[in-house]
This record gives C-alpha cells, structure tokens and sequence, in this order.
C-alpha cells in the first residue's frame, strides 16, 4: 500500500521539474544582470581601457641567493643591471624612434633592428629587452631623453658577481640562460624562456634554494606606454643564501700555491667531510657567462689542452698510484698475509712468470717491512703482498674506500672511477683477468682509476680513526631573513676495514712518510707541525718503455702524474689535503705545496671554536714531543 | 522495422537550436583563431569543422538506438568508461603539465569528457528503478556515491579540477532531482557544517589554503588568472550594446585573452558582438535547457526522464560556469563552452548529449 503511495508518477516529476526550471532561471538572471553591469554600464570604461591596451604585466626578477663562505665572508652577490627594453606596439614611429636611440647610445641602428627581428614573434606588448648592462652613463642619456623615446624603458635586474674573478670557479659554477631541453624538466617549471638558471657547480646543483620566485606588477600605462598606476604588486621572493663549508683566504692560498701548475686540490676536514678548499687548474672567469662572452673566447675556453672548464677535482680521473698503497697496506694485514713483524727483500724488481716487475728504486730497498714499504714507497713490497691477495679481494678492500663509486659531494657530474676486478675486465674488454694485472693493481696503477675528492675522501677516513664521511660543501641554507632552511650535518658513508691495530700501523707508515729521513715526503715536513702523507707518481703511459729513458728526455706530455695525500697533526688531524698536479714527476715534487697549506691552515686556526684553548696547547705540545705511540 | 511515429515525433526544434549554436561557436572560433599570427592556429577552424561534422554524426546514431538499449548497456558503458580513465593515467600524453588525453593515432581524445555522459548513463538507471516520493536514503545513495566518486578522483588526478567538479555537479544535480530524504539531508548538511571549519583549521597545510584561497578569489593571483580575468573583463566590457563587429576584437587579436579559442571565447564574442549578441547567445542556451527539461517532463519513463535531466544539467552548468568565469563571477577553472569552444571530445559529448535529448523526444509515446 505504502509502496502504491510512493510510486513516482507524471505529477511529481513535474513538481520537481518546476524547481529545477526556477534555479535555472535565477541562474541566467545573474548571468545577464553581470552582462548588462559589464557592457552597458561599465561598458564605456572598459572600451576606454581596451583601446589604449593599458593594463599590462611586468615581471619583477627575483634577487638569486648569495654566497658566503664558512666564516661569512661574501663569495657571490648580485649587482643591478640596466635593460634597455622596447614595446613595439608603444613605440611609433618605430623607425625614428631607433634612429633617434641609437643616436643616445652611440650604437648602430642594424644592432638595434636585428635584436628585434630575432623577436618578431613575441606577443606585441610584451617587452623585448634591446640592450642588456648598458651601464649608468647610457642609462643616464635615456632618463633624459625619455619624452623622445616612446615605448623604450629601462628595467633593473639583480646580475650574478663572482666576486674574486677566477676563484673557486668550479666550486661556484656558472648560470646560463635556460634552453628548451631544460624547460622540460619539472625542476624548472616556474621558469620561462630567457631566464638565468644555474649549469655548473653549485649554482646548478643548488639551483633549488638559490632561485628565488619571480614577482610582478600590473600596471596601467598611457599612451606612449609609460607607466601611470600600479595596480598591484607581488613581491618577488629573493632565493636563499648559501654558505659554503670553504675557507676563502685558504681557498687564494692553494690557488696561489697552483698557479703554475695543470691540476687539482681537495682540502677536507676529514671528521666533518666538510671541503675548505677546492681547487682545480687552470681556471675561467665566470663573470664572463654572465655578461656574454665572444665566439674567440668560447672557442680558446674549450679548445684548451688543459680542460679549463673541467673540475678536476671532481670530474677527472688518474691512476692513484702508490697513493694506493695504505689501501694494500691494510687489505695485508687484515687478511693476515703480512704482520708489522713481516720482512721481504727487495732487490729492485720482481720476476712473475715471463715478466719482470720494477721498483722505482732501481738497486732495490734490501730488507722491508711493512712501515719502510709505506714510508719509502718500494713497489716489490707490495707486488708480492697483491700476489697473495688476489683482485678480488683487493677490489673489496678498494671499494669500502669508497672508491669505485661517486662521493655524492653535492655537486654535478661527478665521475666515478674505476675498481678494477675480474668481473669488470670481462665486461669491458671481454677478456679473462691475468695474473701480472693484479700486481700493477696492488701499487695503483694498471686499470686503477680515481678522482681527487675519492683520495681525498680515502686519506680522511684513515684521518677519522677508519669512519668514512660523506665530503659537503654547503654548510648551511638560510632564509634572507636568517632564518635556517637546512644545515647540513655529518653524514657518515661506512667504516673502512680496518682495525685498531692495523690502523695504528698505517698511520705510523704515513708519519714516517713525512718525518723520517728516508720517507718519500721528508723534504717537504714542517717545524712545528706533524703531518702523515703518501706520496703517488702515476704513470702516464706503460713504464716498460721508459724503462732506459730519464726524465729530461720525456716529452712534458708523457711525464707522471704526482700525486700527494697528506692529513695533519698527525694526531687529532684537523685537516686532510689531497694534491694531483699533471705531469708534475714525483709526488714528492708536489708535497711541499700540500703542507704549506696544512701549515697556513692550522697556525691561523688559533681561535678554538668550543673547546677551551689550554686543552688545544697542551695537545699541541704533546705531539711535539712523542709523535704516536699513545 | 520504424515506428512511423519516430518520424512524426522527430525533435525538430531541438535541431534547430543545436546548428544555431554550433554555427555562431564555429563564426567565433573562426574569428578567434585567425587573429592569431600562428598558422598552426588557423588549422584549428578545419578541425573543428570536422569535429562538428563527427559530432553530427554521433548525434544521429545516437537518437536512432532506443535509450531502453543504453540503459540495458549502462553499466557495460561505465566499466568502459573508467577503462578509458585508467588507460589515460597509464598510457595518457603530458600537455602543459596535465595527463588528460589518449593519442588514438592522428586524433587524440579526452576521455574525461566522455565520462560525463557515462555517469549520466549510470545514475539514471540506478536512481530510475528505486526512485520514490519518499526520496533516497543515505544508504541507497551510497552506490550512486561511489560511482561518481570512482571517476571524479581518477579525474583529479589528472590533474582536471574543472572537469571533475563537473562530474560532481551533474551528479548532484541528478541526485537532488530524484530527491534525498528530508532527515538525510539535514544530516548531510549538518556534517558538512561540522567537517568543513575541522578540515581548514587542522588539516589543510599553509599553502594548500593559499591555493584554495587563489582559487575562490582570483584576484589574489594578479600576474595569473587575476590578470586573465581582467582582460576577460575588458574584452566583454569593451564590447558595450552592438559589439566592435565581427573579426574585430582588438583585446582578441593583440593576444590579450588567454585560451582565447577554448575557454575564453566566449570574450571574443562579446567583444565582437556587444550585449545584443550575448543575451542572444544566453537566450538561446535557456531556449535549449527549458527544451530539455521539456523534453524530461515529457517522457514517459522515469529512465528517459532522469537521463534528461542529467544531460540538460550538464550543459546548464558548463554555460553557467564558463560565461560565470570569464566574467569574473566564478572562479578561474578550465570549463569549456557547450557548441561554442574549441575542442573535439567536447563537440562529440555534447552531440551526444542532444541525441539522447532526441532519443527520448522521440519515444516519448512508447510508454503512454
């Protein structure tokens, strides 16, 4: 029954349908009273706007982030930049008005005219920047001749300024203007065509923090498009500074120390694997990508042997050498093949099957233990102990250094390296892996491959008491108002493996290195600070055939690589620095720059930042006097 | 064989307003287009004559299958439906950072837009064979709940707030036609009253309120929507009572107006053709939803009616938000306008709309 009453029928769809009828109805009222309010009533105001075109937008850049150092000195800032801009639609005559501007500026009308024509298909009222930096005196001229010059303005910009031309340029990096690959991208979304974005170094890997979010105007103009009313405003929201884990003044010293030489350096603070300087050899000017550079100087740029724009420290890659050797060191004497107590003979080469292996001291070291083999560098020490490890277990050894693989220092385009083993010959060369390679392997050379900041990372780790840390260089982010966006802790990567014990010897092979009389660095120690190092000469090509040949003779292209790790004081270091110089010979060539810098570093480092300065003397003094043996 | 009443009964007057309409959205696009310099733009017209033509095409297949066949199909249509959502996240193309479109050869489609008809289709049998005097629980309202929600989120994703709020409001509209239960619907009301401030206040971060915020009041945005909205304004505004003429819009041909050939043409129009033109246009569009309530209230099964009006409620709402939005009534969100913007799967969809308008117009005697 209930069922009956509630059965829809023609009646009740007609009574909801009038409902529905109603509020279509006063829906279309509104919609006509809000067209009779725009088109009638304010129709006469909005036809007045329409014909002069004069609500318009204007972008308002947004200042990039800067740059400071660890101690907050200014690396990077941002300085204003006079555009000259056109609207072409203001500016009629067109032709008269860019006779009359090129007269103002003492610039060719062509000049003028040819920038426009690239831009013919841009929207007509959106400003076409003509000249970009023309600096105050041209910006003055225009100022005062404005009521001649419809259509043209002058906009300011913020512009990138590398403070120290030429200075950690590779650290720093470079901006570029976007191109249409990377508009793309998701990570650059906010931007558009023309913009300045971060391409190398940390204005590009921190790209995200720097940029800042573009604001704008609406402005109302009148007829010769000047400005008459700002409508609104949105703030552009300046980027984010950075400050950086380097040491400005000790990033000009170990630049001044590299001058002269093709190659890179790495100062780490090896409890921290926070970078205080990162150099790499020969350098550019990075101001120079900013305000444009010619076709000629692009062209010697990267027409350079030396590869200006590379980051060595980073990006480039050399046989390790007998840097490598702590490495084999500690794979030895974990795997019990050799005790400090361990001696072999070393008569100056080493026979395995038909071939004869050289140590670089031609009449051999005589009797070698494991500290000697380390301090005075003797290869057939470590031929013998690679022998009885076999690759792969040298590889596993390598690659808990951390090498092998990228340090995820936070900047682009690191490379890699290489950890030679069996497996990875196969792959490569699809050849089996021979016995006589693992010897090359176990003194550095052969397929070995490694970058700066992977020996940098390495030699700290045996600094830090064998705790491998991740290598930063920003310290911390903070907002322009101070507050902080990130701050950067330490990040612990692994623990190398290595005992107490088996540390302590090491380091006790790296000490001698430096300080005793005939370690491989000997000549380049300091008075009064205790330093452990290694040193490394990477051959460039097979010694085999420059066995008879001395180094006079050798072309400059052909000579080693020299190589020098080095941490210092030796107890509690503070600092690790690691130096690569291009065919610079011997590593013991190059070692006085790296304790130089140990030296600058730790004698102005006077002012303790939590500790109490009694404890940090008497530390100093106790090194003095007993070097290790704690 | 035809009942020879299909002939007799044949809607033509809904015809006749459809090419009216179509024919003014093709004379606007054509003026819209071709102000711009872009000769990629002038092949727009041709597509969407084409389109038209399709559009015309889907129409007439549309009244010639009885709708009984499309509610027998509903729910085989709606599995379809969604398919086609699903396909479009997994296989869909990015255009301006949205995945909304599944390239099916030289054409692409917007699935999004067909899926309108779909949940019509759906909830139309749904609410036709358990509609009351009584009005729908909350309990039985529950299937028809799931059923919009299930294509409104896959929308969302997409990411297509418009579309989707679309879906919804279609979907709502259908549902209060057939009525909730009065207690139901003080229930409803009450916990949204409650969850409302509860979700702003404790669930929704800064920025997600900024948006919200933007959304609502576009002049909180004046280097984005606010600015488009104002050049909408001037463009409408500028064109006073009779309009600056045909193919000359100075705000449409300087490229002030945003989308100028999809969701804002209906500015090009006014600009052109002043308020004589739009209050026609308006008036022709009332003509067309008073038809199809017509039509609804005609029929003679609740299916057919409750179809009716869910057509007829599609097209109302994207004429009210569209013409809403571009003059500054509603918020800024990407609606386009029925017979008028540019846009293949939109033409098709609303083509399709009509022919279930003719389809049910012309079986309106089965059932007496």
């Amino acid at each position: 029954m209930a069922t009956y009453l509630d059965t829809v029928d023609s009646d009740w769809f007609r009574q909801r349908l009038t409902g529905v009828m109603l509020c279509v109805c006063a829906a279309f009222v509104a919609l006509i009273v809000r067209l009779v309010y725009l088109q009638a009533i304010e129709g006469e105001e909005y036809r007045r706007l329409s014909a002069s075109n004069s609500i318009r937008l204007q972008s308002v850049d947004a200042p990039r982030g800067l740059v400071y150092d660890r101690n907050g000195k200014m690396i990077v800032d941002n300085r204003p930049s006079f555009d000259l801009k056109i609207i072409v639609k203001d500016a009629k005559p067109l032709d008269r008005t860019i006779r009359r501007l090129s007269g103002i500026l003492d610039v060719a009308p062509e000049v003028l005219m040819n920038r426009l024509s690239q831009k013919k298909y841009q929207v007509a009222y959106k400003p076409i920047v003509l000249l970009s930096d023309i600096g105050r005196d041209k910006l003055a001229a225009v100022e005062v001749y404005k009521y001649e010059l419809p259509g043209i303005s002058v906009g300011i910009s913020p512009r990138r300024h590398y403070i120290d031309k030429q200075s950690a340029a590779h650290l720093l990096g470079y901006l570029g203007e976007i191109n249409a690959d990377e508009l793309k991208l998701p990570q650059y979304a906010n931007c558009n065509v023309g913009d300045y974005i971060g391409k190398f170094g940390v204005e590009k890997s921190l790209e995200k923090w720097l940029r800042g979010t573009q604001g704008g105007r609406q402005v109302e103009v009148n007829a010769t498009g000047q400005v008459v009313r700002v409508l609104k405003t949105v703030d552009a929201l300046p980027g984010h500074n950075l400050f950086l884990t380097i040491d400005r003044d000790l990033q000009k010293k170990a630049e001044t120390l590299m001058a002269d030489h093709t190659g890179a350096i790495v100062v780490m603070d090896p409890r921290t694997g926070e970078i205080l300087a990162m150099v790499s050899n020969p350098s550019f000017d990075q101001n120079a990508f900013i305000t444009g550079m010619s076709h000629g100087e692009w062209n010697t740029l990267i027409s350079n042997p030396n590869r200006p724009l590379e980051n060595k420290a980073i990006q480039a890659e050399y046989p390790p050498a007998s840097t490598y050797k702590f490495i084999t060191a500690i794979a030895g004497l974990e795997e019990k093949i050799v005790t400090p107590d361990t001696e072999i003979q070393c008569p100056g080469y080493y026979k395995f099957g038909n071939r004869t292996y050289r140590c670089w001291k031609k009449y051999g070291h005589g009797k070698v233990n494991i500290h000697k083999a380390l301090a005075e560098s003797c290869d057939v020490y470590f031929y013998l102990l690679g022998q009885e490890l076999g690759i792969e277990r040298l590889a596993w050894y390598a690659k808990n250094f951390g090498l092998g693989s990228p340090t995820r220092i936070q900047l682009d385009q690191e490379d890699t390296g290489i950890v030679p083993n069996a497996a990875w010959k196969r792959k490569r060369f699809g050849t089996p892996w021979q016995q006589g390679e693992t010897l090359s392997t176990a003194i550095g050379q052969g397929f070995n491959l490694t970058t700066p900041i992977q020996m940098a990372v390495a030699i700290s780790s045996i600094a830090n008491d064998g705790i491998r840390v991740q290598p930063k260089i920003v310290k911390s982010v903070k907002a322009v108002n101070g507050d902080v966006i990130q701050e950067n802790s330490v990040v612990p990567t692994g623990s190398i493996p290595a005992s107490e014990e088996t540390l302590k010897i090491i380091k006790q092979g790296l000490w001698e290195v430096v300080n005793s009389p005939r370690g491989t660095a000997f000549a380049s120690r300091i008075e009064h600070i205790e330093i452990s190092g290694k040193t490394g000469t990477a051959q460039v090509f097979s010694r085999k055939t420059s066995d008879d040949e001395e180094s006079e003779d050798v072309p400059m292209h052909l000579r080693p690589h020299a190589w020098f790790v080095a941490y210092g004081p030796s107890r509690e270091p503070r600092i690790a620095v690691t130096i690569i110089v291009e065919h610079g010979e011997h590593g013991s060539d190059v070692a006085p720059i790296a304790t130089e810098l140990i030296r600058v570093f730790l004698d102005k480092d006077i002012k303790p930042e939590t500790g109490n300065v009694g404890q940090d003397q008497s530390d100093h003094s106790a090194l003095i006097k007993s070097p290790l043996n704690n | 064989m035809f009942d020879r009443r299909l002939v007799q009964c044949f809607d033509w007057s809904l015809l006749g307003l459809t090419l009216l309409i179509s024919g003014v959205g093709l004379l606007t696009l054509y003026s819209a287009v071709t102000a711009d310099t872009g000769t990629l733009q002038k092949t727009l017209f041709t597509r969407q004559l084409i389109w038209f033509g399709l559009g015309l095409g889907v129409m007439i297949f549309t009244f010639l299958l009885s709708f009984k066949l499309l509610e027998h199909w509903a729910n085989f249509i709606y599995v379809g439906g969604i398919g086609l959502l699903l396909c479009v996240m997994l296989f869909g193309k990015y255009v301006g950072g949205s995945k909304r479109w599944l390239a099916l050869g030289p054409i692409s489609i917007q699935p999004s837009e067909i899926i309108k008809i779909v949940v019509i289709l759906v909830l139309a049998r749904y609410f036709s064979r358990l509609v009351t005097t009584r009005g729908f629980s909350l309990k039985e309202l529950f299937t028809p709940f799931v059923l919009t929600m299930i294509p409104f989120i896959l929308i969302v994703r997409q990411p297509d707030l418009g579309t989707a709020l679309l879906v919804a409001l279609i979907a709502g509209s259908m549902t209060l036609f057939v009525k909730i239960e009065r207690r139901s619907i003080g229930y409803l009301i009450l916990n949204a009253a409650l969850a409302i401030p509860l979700v702003w206040f404790f669930f929704l971060k800064g920025y997600q309120k900024q948006r919200i915020l933007t959304f609502l009041n576009p002049d909180r945005d004046p280097l984005g929507a606010g600015y488009h909205i104002i050049q909408s304004k001037i463009a409408i505004g500028s064109g006073m009572l009779t309009g600056k003429g045909y193919l000359k819009g100075t705000q449409n041909a300087l490229s002030f107006l945003p989308e100028q050939h999809t969701d804002f043409i209906f500015s090009v129009f006014a600009e052109e053709w002043g308020l004589l033109g739009t209050i026609m246009v308006l008036l022709i569009y009332l003509m067309i939803i008073t038809w199809g309530l017509n039509i609804a209230h005609r029929s003679r099964d609740p299916f057919g009616t409750i179809m009716s009006v869910g057509v007829t409620a599609m097209i109302f709402w994207q004429v009210f938000i569209n013409i809403g939005m571009v003059m500054g009534l509603m918020p800024v969100v990407g609606v386009p306008l029925p017979f008028i913007s540019y846009g293949g799967s939109s033409a098709i969809t609303m083509m399709t709309g009509i022919g279930i308008l003719m389809n049910v117009s012309m079986r309106r005697f089965l059932f007496e």
